[in-house]
């Protein structure tokens, strides 16, 4: 059990952090605090990626003149990188679209609380 | 030489004119609308074209930037892709052609806005569909739905909101799917779908790949709005505009579906997961669960853009059913509903629109009495499209639930007849009272109606009802040839390990 | 969603120069600094963190910065708010038209060996295609960033 803690702490931590997201995302009236746990849900993913690219003594996928380019354990893997570089801009296009609606919402009913929004809806 | 980049022209199309747009709305504006039917009309006919070419010669693959799968993205047509894709861009073709009006009427001023997000709408949704790729799916899973967000925000005062919900869930769902799609990519090395499900049998018992394979399906569930996930789908599809409703309600659940589709019977093998894992009895019981909850909501609505939305809940808990089943029954009966659901849906929204021209509203007690003299024709689609989702002969309703409840029949599932039948019987129960109201309500005598509601109420104009009546008719002739299509291009794709 | 031809008026009214003059000074002084920076990641993407979103997120920081330094009425020559929306479409077209360039080469979508540029070989041929895509998506990302600024000060 305590192999796993200390093999895999990075990926307990980001699932926790994913958790905590998801919670604020639910349970937070003010519509702000739900899009802080959706970035916080969407940053725990895009790291999670990152961790799992981690090779234990290997260094980033630039040309090191002092490690032979043939041997691939010396270098991490870049895949998830490459990918999580995509994911991000995702990610922070959806968090620009969420602020223009939050605005326009704001705009118009002067209030972000969620009870509030309702019955002014009504 | 042109058909071989078919799978790459369809999604590219697209992003061209969602690029062009801008520019061209400098010059003129009505332009906007008519480069996007135009090029919704282009990539329909290589949509069909690659159909004929994958059905007579073979699936068409394209190697993106030239780089060998699995170290490069691919796009794949294969039956079920090309299937898909004919559909999705034949329903966006009809609903683009009807928005020329609504968007004028309802949303006017930001047509620019509104045909370019429409593209980018139909790239991301035509890309997932011919990707072969498991993180490009995931790419342009986002494009659309960014674009669907911004498209739902334009509408009623209250569509804001709604828009706001159906991000945070669909973000969330997106996120959920990208985590599950993490633990597969860790234990089987690689991203491409063929690759994958040749890799997957040697690692397919350990927990990280089942749990990885749940993610993915919560994922897409949510993005499918598979009970009890679909709570952003009322609100979003009652607020939005007419226009951005009936472009996105017809085909945006049915891609998720359609990704689904390729996660359970293609990714993985249908056998496994349904001897192994409780995962295909999940998803059947959810899409049983929303059957029966979406007709029920849909009883108690008396707006109709809003007992539509519920109902489509429950038409995806049919296909959801059809997946769980897991069987080629189920699948043919998963398929053949999609594309039927797509083109009754389309007409429902399509009517729904035409009402909100004509009437201003489609309130089901304010509808005035004499519709049926007056808008004969949308009335007309309107029943014909009804009749459909209840599921009589010969209309094409009829023959999906036909082959669902012949998959629940065969493995001796009762529950699920039984939850298909009084689905059934609750669809004619909503539908029904519409069609009272707009039929069998008695006409007031001559001269004691309002002269001002009586004189505004013409039938809708020919650029909105051609849509209509055509989806109208097609649903007619999906039904007399259903045995045509199931054979030539349903049973093709069956996964060859389901054993038909 | 933007409108035919807007005049933006209420960004104008809205968004006048700082009243302070340090922060005037400041930012006429920051912007060019932080566009060498931004043009240095675009073009450091192959070797180095950087590319072409995030080199485009730090040109359209200059940009803001000026636009709430000095006024958005003022800063109208640097980049004139009815040029963001069809600069970011221009930009979109560079990344698909050099994608369809490939394909008229002969090659598939961005394949960029394909091109006929015979003085290069293969490796530099796909260095350099990406480099040139990455310019489009600079281009897309800065103008698409001050194009929001702009549209949310407006109303």
């Amino acid at each position: 059990m305590l192999e796993i803690i200390k093999g895999y702490y990075a990926y307990f931590f980001l699932v926790a952090v994913f958790c905590i997201g998801l919670f604020g995302m639910m349970v937070k009236r003010n519509l702000m605090k739900k899009v802080m746990g959706m970035s916080m849900v969407q940053s725990a993913v895009i790291l999670f990626w990152i961790v799992s690219a981690f090779k234990e003594g290997a260094t980033v996928t630039v040309l090191d003149p002092t490690r032979e380019v043939e041997n691939a354990d010396l270098y991490l893997n870049p895949l998830p990188h490459t990918l999580m570089l995509t994911a991000i801009v995702v990610a922070v296009v959806t968090l620009g679209v969420s602020f223009a609606l939050l605005i326009v919402i704001y705009r118009r009913y002067r209030t972000l609380e969620e009870p509030l929004l309702l019955e002014k809806m009504q | 030489m042109m058909t071989s980049h078919i799978p790459l022209l369809i999604p590219a199309s697209f992003l061209l004119a969602a690029l062009l747009i801008p520019l061209a709305a400098l010059l003129w504006r009505r332009l906007s609308w008519l480069l996007a039917v135009a090029t919704t009309g282009l990539c329909f006919f290589y949509a069909v074209k690659g159909l004929v070419h994958v059905t007579t010669v073979g699936r068409l693959h394209y190697h993106l930037a030239g780089w060998q799968p699995p170290f490069g993205i691919e796009f794949v047509l294969d039956p079920l892709s090309a299937f898909f894709s004919v559909f999705v861009t034949g329903v966006a073709l009809l609903a683009l052609i009807h928005a020329g009006r609504v968007v004028a009427h309802e949303v006017s001023g930001v047509d620019m806005g509104f045909y370019s997000l429409a593209m980018l709408l139909l790239a991301g949704l035509s890309g997932m569909v011919v990707t072969g790729d498991l993180f490009n799916l995931y790419v342009f899973l986002e494009i659309s739905a960014l674009a669907s967000y911004a498209l739902i925000a334009r509408g009623d005062p209250r569509a804001p909101l709604s828009a706001f919900r159906y991000l945070t869930l669909g973000t969330t769902g997106a996120a959920f799917y990208l985590l599950g799609l993490a633990f597969v990519y860790m234990s089987v090395g690689s991203l491409n779908l063929a690759d994958v499900s040749q890799l997957l049998p040697d690692v397919g018992d350990t927990r990280p790949v089942l749990l990885g394979l749940s993610l993915m399906v919560l994922g897409i569930g949510l993005k499918m709005a598979l009970f009890p996930l679909h709570a952003w789908l009322a609100d979003a599809y009652t607020h939005a505009s007419s226009a951005a409703t009936a472009l996105i309600a017809p085909i945006g659940t049915k891609v998720a579906a359609y990704v689904l589709l390729r996660l359970m019977f293609f990714l993985v093998d249908p056998q496994y997961l349904r001897d192994q894992t409780p995962l295909p009895a999940i998803v059947g019981c959810l899409g049983a669960a929303g059957m029966l909850w979406g007709s029920i909501m849909a009883m108690c609505q008396k707006e109709l853009k809003r007992m539509l939305a519920y109902s489509s809940v429950a038409q995806v808990g049919y296909i959801a059913l059809g997946i769980g089943l897991a069987s080629p029954l189920g699948f043919i009966g998963a398929t053949l509903h999609a594309l039927n659901h797509a083109c009754m849906k389309a007409c429902l929204f399509l009517v729904t629109g035409n009402f909100r021209v004509r009437l201003g509203h489609s309130t089901l007690p304010r509808l005035v009495d004499d519709l049926r003299r007056t808008m004969p024709w949308s009335a007309a689609a309107f029943t014909a499209a009804a009749i459909s989702m209840v599921g009589l002969p010969p209309l094409a309703g009829f023959f999906s639930k036909w082959y669902l409840v012949l998959g629940s029949i065969q493995q001796s599932n009762w529950v699920f007849v039984a939850v298909l039948v009084a689905s059934s019987l609750l669809n004619a129960v909503y539908f029904f009272r519409v069609l009272e109201r707009l039929y069998l309500t008695p006409l007031a005598p001559p001269g004691d109606t309002d002269v001002a509601t009586a004189a505004a109420t013409r039938e809708a104009p020919a650029s909105m009802l051609a849509p209509t009546l055509v989806l109208a008719c097609a649903l007619l002739v999906l039904g007399i040839f259903n045995a045509w299509i199931v054979s030539t291009f349903i049973n093709p794709m069956i996964p060859s390990r389901l054993g038909w | 969603m933007i409108e035919h031809a807007r005049p933006f008026d209420l960004a104008a009214e809205r968004c006048g120069p700082s009243s302070s003059p340090i922060i005037r000074i400041a930012s006429r002084g920051l912007a060019p600094l932080i566009q060498i920076i931004g043009l240095y990641v675009f073009f450091h993407g192959h070797y180095s963190p950087g590319g072409g979103f995030q080199g485009g997120v730090l040109l359209a920081a200059s940009i803001i910065l000026l636009r709430m330094g000095l006024g958005f009425a003022n800063t109208q020559t640097v980049m004139p708010s009815g040029w963001t929306v069809p600069l970011g479409a221009v930009g979109g077209l560079i990344y698909i038209g050099t994608g369809f360039f490939a394909v008229l080469c002969g090659g598939n979508f961005l394949d960029y060996g394909v091109f006929p540029m015979p003085w290069l070989d293969p490796p530099h041929l796909h260095s350099y295609g990406i480099l040139f895509i990455e310019v489009g998506v600079t281009l897309t990302v800065m103008s698409t960033l001050v194009a929001i600024f702009d549209h949310l000060l407006d109303g």
